[in-house]
């Protein structure tokens, strides 16, 4: 195992370096421009021309009784063309939704291929096994002129990718203007189509018809978790593209006869997942732990505010029990035992043996919640006309959102009103602690 | 045509001319037979009820749409010979703001009409679209990903796009739709300055509460072009109602506008 496992790393037979380059190269290819054909919703569309070009390999092998890739890719690239040709009349002559369109030209495309690969296989030819590898994919069958057809194809479509940079982003972004400002939409989505047939047809033997949509979809929807440029998505796709491409050959080296197609797809759906999971700012966690701590944030606010107007029922009460602070107002009593225990912590308040005292820092907050609940209280009444009795609920809410600068705007416009609607003062003075 | 020509004979530069246009999906007509001159350096407005093929009159001005049948003609000349004197704002929410990119390639995109395909943005291009986000209030969100924008900041940044495109005729698909009072405000202000600078802007409008404030030209259609000139002689009570048809809704509307410009339908009556 270590020695095989090394020999492929160090890339130390000659085939090893054609299916590890064939593959990354595929990778890389499809990642990049996966990106444009997700970001122009058009992410189906690779399905469906990937399961067309099954009928022109078939095709191509029974007129010409080889499996030369040359010949076979040239297959590939006429049945894929034609199923794009067909999927734009039938979507022009119809009323039938794109969906229904590509669902259509994918099925009878495929199902054709799939009959002509049986026709193939009882016929006895003497080349023909092997065939049904265009399926699943069979990296470790490619040779060395394979590697370089391909990486003249994929490199190819690379260098478009790049020379049509902009107009690609703007007619992925907002075709509208696009054309208005003079670029020809339709003819851009028709070389994105033509480079995802290109792509495509490089990808059959090393990843095969059924799973190749897998690359051209999962390597960019996982890079769009990690950041939020276009360039930066395009090379990231194309890396986990490379690396699921580089897996999946290595799978198919180490057990032979692994169709290398799966391997791709299951290295591709795990960068995808630890992506969504744990990318910063979009991901799952990132969202739950920010969730979290809005949530902690709100029930630290209502605590504190709570004490606050205990305190303001009997000044020259100081020390507030679990008991008190339930019978002003309900919490769960388990939350509101850990909130405090955070509290405590973050040092706001300070646990006296019956109960719990403002350190300076919880005074402050106390007062600028109880403030801006006030504060907002006073808008809705004087501004919006909100019945006195009906300003209480909103601003439960917004006491939460309030920026300092809309806090400083609401004073300015209210022109620093002492008390609200229901007659309480409003407090302004931060350093008026009765904590000790 | 005959009007055109009389306002020509007037000496007022076209900056728009719309000859028959009519424009259909799949047989059935959305805008019929439209014609119409607009001169140049006008603040103007196209109302009608939903439905009416008042955005479908932009996209087709900017061939977005084929026509049926009918011409288009800008300062005189086809459309494809001005193109880069002509910008086009869609309406906001055609796009997905979520598309990773910041607020100043976005306005960027207003140069690619004059870069070329194959160039890269120059400092001049970098300039304009900087000025341009000047202009709406928004430069120093140039760095802004654009997924964190508000409505009003998102229509903010249609807007410098098309400012950096630095064209002559401006159309624009309701850009005050869902925004902020501020905004509004804003926008109002930039369109007040765009025709100060001698520039014609034709705006899709849908509240018929600030269409006499905000616009000195207006044109009323519903599928076909039900009255076209200048606010005072045009925005009437009658032209109201043969615009918006027999709906309930709408027609009070129109009678809480009628008092409240009044000073449009005094000026109606008053003797030519």
């Amino acid at each position: 195992m270590m020695n095989e496992l090394l020999d492929f790393i160090l890339l130390r037979e000659a085939n090893t370096r054609y299916v590890v380059a064939g593959t990354v190269l595929l990778g890389l290819t499809a990642g990049m421009l996966g990106s444009f054909t997700v970001l122009r919703r058009r992410a189906l569309l690779g399905d469906a021309i990937a399961h067309a070009v099954l009928p022109g390999v078939c095709l191509a092998f029974m007129f010409t009784g080889t499996k030369d890739p040359f010949i076979l890719l040239v297959g590939a690239l006429i049945s894929g063309g034609l199923a794009t040709f067909f999927m734009d009349v039938v979507q022009r002559n119809t009323k039938l939704p794109p969906d229904v369109v590509l669902a259509l030209v994918l099925s009878v495309f495929f199902g054709i291929g799939i009959f002509l690969l049986t026709m193939i296989q009882q016929s006895g030819m003497a080349a023909q096994t092997g065939l049904d590898k265009f399926l699943f994919g069979q990296a470790a069958s490619m040779m060395g002129r394979d590697v370089v057809l391909f990486g003249l194809i994929g490199g190819s479509v690379l260098f478009i990718l790049f020379i049509f940079f902009n107009p690609l982003k703007l007619i992925s972004f907002d075709p509208a203007f696009a054309s208005s400002v003079g670029f020809h939409v339709f003819r851009y989505d028709a070389l994105l189509t033509a480079l995802l047939v290109a792509a495509i047809t490089v990808g059959i033997q090393a990843v095969g018809v059924v799973l190749m949509a897998a690359l051209l979809v999962t390597p960019a929807v996982a890079a769009r978790y990690w950041t939020e440029d276009l360039r930066v998505m395009m090379w990231l796709a194309g890396a986990f593209g490379a690396l699921s491409g580089w897996l999946g050959a290595f799978a198919s080296y180490y057990i032979p006869g692994l169709p290398t197609g799966p391997c791709v797809v299951v290295a591709t759906t795990f960068i995808f997942a630890t992506s969504m999971f744990f990318a910063p700012e979009r991901g799952v966690m990132a969202r739950w732990l920010r969730h979290r701590q809005t949530g902690r944030r709100i029930m630290r606010e209502n605590v504190l505010k709570t004490l606050y107007q205990l305190h303001e029922e009997v000044p020259e009460k100081q020390l507030f029990t679990l008991h008190d602070i339930s019978e002003k107002r309900f919490f769960v009593p388990q939350e509101l035992a850990l909130c405090l225990r955070r509290l405590v912590k973050e040092g706001y308040v300070r646990q006296a043996e019956r109960g719990y005292l403002f350190q300076q820092k919880g005074w402050e907050e106390a007062i600028r919640i109880t403030r801006l609940h006030r504060l907002w209280e006073v808008y809705l009444a004087e501004h919006l006309a909100f019945p006195d009795d009906h300003v209480h609920a909103d601003a439960e809410a917004m006491e939460h959102m309030i920026t300092p600068e809309l806090e400083e705007k609401l004073r300015q416009t209210l022109n620093h009103p002492l008390h609200d609607p229901h007659a309480s003062p409003i407090p302004y003075n931060n350093s008026a602690s009765t904590s000790t | 045509m005959i009007v055109s020509d009389a306002r020509r004979s007037e000496g007022q530069t076209i900056a728009l001319e719309v000859h028959d246009l009519t424009v259909a999906y799949r047989d059935k007509p959305v805008i019929w037979g439209v014609d119409f001159a607009l001169p140049e350096r006008q603040l103007a407005a196209i109302v009608g009820p939903n439905g009416a093929g008042k955005s479908t009159l932009l996209k087709t001005i900017m061939g977005l749409i084929t026509a049926a049948s009918g011409q288009v003609r800008v300062y005189d000349q086809p459309l494809e010979a001005v193109r880069k004197e002509v910008a086009y704002v869609p309406q906001r929410e055609s796009v997905d703001w979520d598309f990773p990119t910041n607020v100043l390639d976005v306005v960027m995109m207003g140069r690619y009409g004059q870069m070329g395909l194959f160039s890269r943005p120059g400092k001049a291009d970098r300039e304009a679209a900087m000025s341009a986000l000047e202009k709406v209030g928004m430069a120093e969100f140039a760095k802004r990903q654009i997924s964190q924008l508000s409505g009003g900041q998102q229509q903010r940044i249609f807007l410098a796009r098309a400012l950096a495109q630095e064209a002559r005729l401006y159309l624009m698909d309701e850009p005050f739709a869902g925004v902020d009072a501020a905004t509004e405000a804003a926008i109002l202000e930039l369109l007040q300055s765009l025709r100060a600078e001698g520039r014609t802007v034709l705006v899709v409008h849908h509240d018929l509460q600030t269409v006499a404030d905000y616009f000195d030209y207006v044109l009323m259609i519903n599928m076909r072009l039900i009255a076209d000139g200048r606010m005072e002689e045009t925005f009437t009570t009658e032209n109201l109602q043969k615009t918006y048809g027999g709906r309930l809704n709408l027609l009070s509307e129109v009678a809480h506008l009628a008092t409240r410009h009044s000073h449009i339908l005094q000026a109606e009556k008053k003797p030519e």
